[in-house]
């Protein structure tokens, strides 16, 4: 029999690849994609605690976290775009104006 | 096994492994049709776990939507040019720690966890429950979506044009 924490597993695992990718990789372009592995993780939590408490409202916020994951990721891209352009780069750490 | 645990299995092994090569692949090309891979087997989840307005919207909004925009953004920066590069932050053992220990602790978390006994969901179908939600419980935020997805539109275009 699955249990609600089988599925609180594989988002666990879903979040720790999510944050490796996050922190470890260089390309912008990848770590965005590592966020929307988050927010994946995020949505499977709150669908498995929704059937878990038999209740919609999970579901719902999974809907909202969709939405404002497309949000992100138009804006990030848009960012990206725009610094491309400007510095011909996409890794992170040639981004270093701001650092002393 | 039954053929719930089944495709449990299966999915959580999509969604999983998928995960782990978007992360890894040096090629970004590669690296988003991974993606796609894991966005599949988590909609396949949300279909085990009886959400179907969320899968269909899963399959709708991330596989068509975002990773077409991710696509997009790959072909019009050329990012195969930095295949050949270092892939990872010089410091990457900082970011390794760090990862291990939230591992760590969640993972002790997540065994020490009692969960009170399972309710059923109400029998009416998934798609007029969560529209009933939605659109009862959650008005409000569900208009000030609406208003930041304007705002992003309105941002991301400012953004990405050029200078005049």
């Amino acid at each position: 029999m699955i249990s609600t924490m089988h599925y609180v597993a594989v988002s666990l695992g879903l979040l720790l690849i999510g944050t490796a990718g996050l922190l470890l990789r260089r390309n912008i372009v990848i770590i965005l994609m590592s966020i929307e592995l988050i927010l994946n993780a995020v949505n499977l939590n709150l669908v498995a605690f929704s059937r878990h408490h038999g209740n919609a409202a999970g579901q719902v916020f999974a809907i909202f976290v969709i939405a404002v994951a497309v949000a992100e990721a138009a804006v990030g891209l848009g960012i990206l775009l725009a610094l491309f352009r400007n510095r011909e780069t996409v890794q992170v750490d040639e981004v270093d104006l701001l650092k002393w | 096994m039954t053929l719930e645990a089944l495709f449990f299995y299966a999915f959580a092994t999509l969604a999983l492994g998928g995960a782990a090569l978007a992360v890894t692949r040096p090629s970004a090309v590669h690296a988003a049709i991974a993606l796609m891979v894991s966005l599949l087997g988590v909609a396949g989840l949300y279909l085990l776990l009886t959400a179907e307005f969320l899968f269909v919207a899963q399959i709708i909004l991330y596989i068509g939507g975002i990773l077409l925009l991710f696509l997009f953004v790959i072909m019009l920066v050329n990012l195969d040019a930095g295949r050949g590069l270092r892939q990872f932050h010089r410091r990457w053992p900082v970011g390794a720690a760090v990862t291990a220990v939230a591992g760590v602790v969640l993972a002790v978390l997540w065994s020490r966890v009692q969960l009170a006994p399972a309710q059923r969901m109400p029998e009416t179908g998934n798609v007029e429950l969560v529209a009933d939600t939605l659109l009862q419980d959650y008005l409000v935020p569900f208009e000030v979506v609406s208003l930041l997805l304007l705002v992003a539109v309105v941002g991301s275009v400012l953004l990405a044009r050029k200078r005049a």
